[in-house]
């Protein structure tokens, strides 16, 4: 790998969805970027909000129905009616973040420390906010603000800055 | 692969800079790629490479998540001694190959 001659300085993240995987993918893009010295802010809304609620941040869900990519362990087919019976997303779902955990990917509330420890910023979606009837009590402590879109583009300037919706 | 001299020594290197044997590695190759990167090199950082070395050496993934668990420097800390590159940097300072962790 050559070095790049004009490299990425910051990423700009928005996640809008509350599924482990959305979550995830977020997450590790955030982390993966201030681990390389690029800046990062990561701008929450509507279900992506579950990631930095308090109530809820450690008990997110992967979806169950719907999925075609879904497999049983081993690689069978899941079939979507089986994904809707009772507590099966929740079995799936330990057993995603148990296999996570194995190489080393923390829950959510210490994965969003360690960004926020590389300087990445943490911001909520106002209107959002506004919808769930959340208060900036119900947040993880550690968010940096409640935003408008408006301040959240006005963050996103700068050469070399990208934004990334997940 | 090539080979390269520092700090008066034949190491053989991958196009990054990344020793590819780390039993080629001594403290003073370490000091060297570190003013390279631009660290000066202190006890607390030898304590963490000394640290990535051995769990290198045991087969083990290095992760940001592992050092912050090691006891010597939590996350934060880590980030402040190798800013901008708290595996990387640290990983080529130890003579290790570059970290292939997300995390």
């Amino acid at each position: 790998m050559t070095k790049e001659e004009n490299p990425l300085q910051k990423v700009c993240i928005i996640c809008a969805k509350g599924t482990i995987e959305d979550v995830y993918a977020t997450l590790v893009l955030a982390n993966g970027a201030v681990m390389e010295g690029i800046e990062a802010k990561v701008f929450f809304t509507f279900f992506g909000l579950d990631a930095i609620t308090k109530k809820q941040m450690n008990k997110l869900h992967t979806g169950t129905i719907g999925n075609p990519a879904m497999r049983m362990p081993g690689g069978l087919p899941f079939p979507s009616l089986l994904g809707a019976l009772p507590g099966v997303e929740a079995g799936v779902s330990t057993m995603m973040k148990s296999q996570m955990e194995k190489l080393d990917i923390p829950p959510v509330d210490e994965f969003l420390e360690m960004i926020t420890a590389g300087g990445g910023e943490i911001y909520a979606c106002k209107l959002a906010m506004d919808m769930f009837k959340l208060k900036q009590d119900d947040l993880w402590e550690d968010v940096s603000g409640v935003l408008t879109v408006g301040d959240f583009y006005g963050m996103c300037g700068g050469t070399n800055t990208q934004i990334i919706f997940t | 692969m090539a080979q390269v001299e520092i700090a008066n020594k034949m190491v053989d290197v991958t196009e990054e800079g990344y020793l590819t044997d780390p039993s080629q590695w001594n403290e003073d190759i370490a000091r060297a790629i570190a003013e390279e990167i631009g660290i000066s090199l202190t006890d607390k950082h030898m304590e963490v490479v000394m640290f990535l070395r051995e769990k290198q050496a045991q087969g083990e993934a290095l992760t940001i998540r592992k050092v912050g668990k090691s006891g010597i420097v939590d996350i934060k800390g880590l980030y402040k001694l190798f800013p901008g590159g708290p595996l990387k940097f640290s990983s080529k300072i130890a003579g290790i190959p570059k970290p292939v962790s997300c995390v």
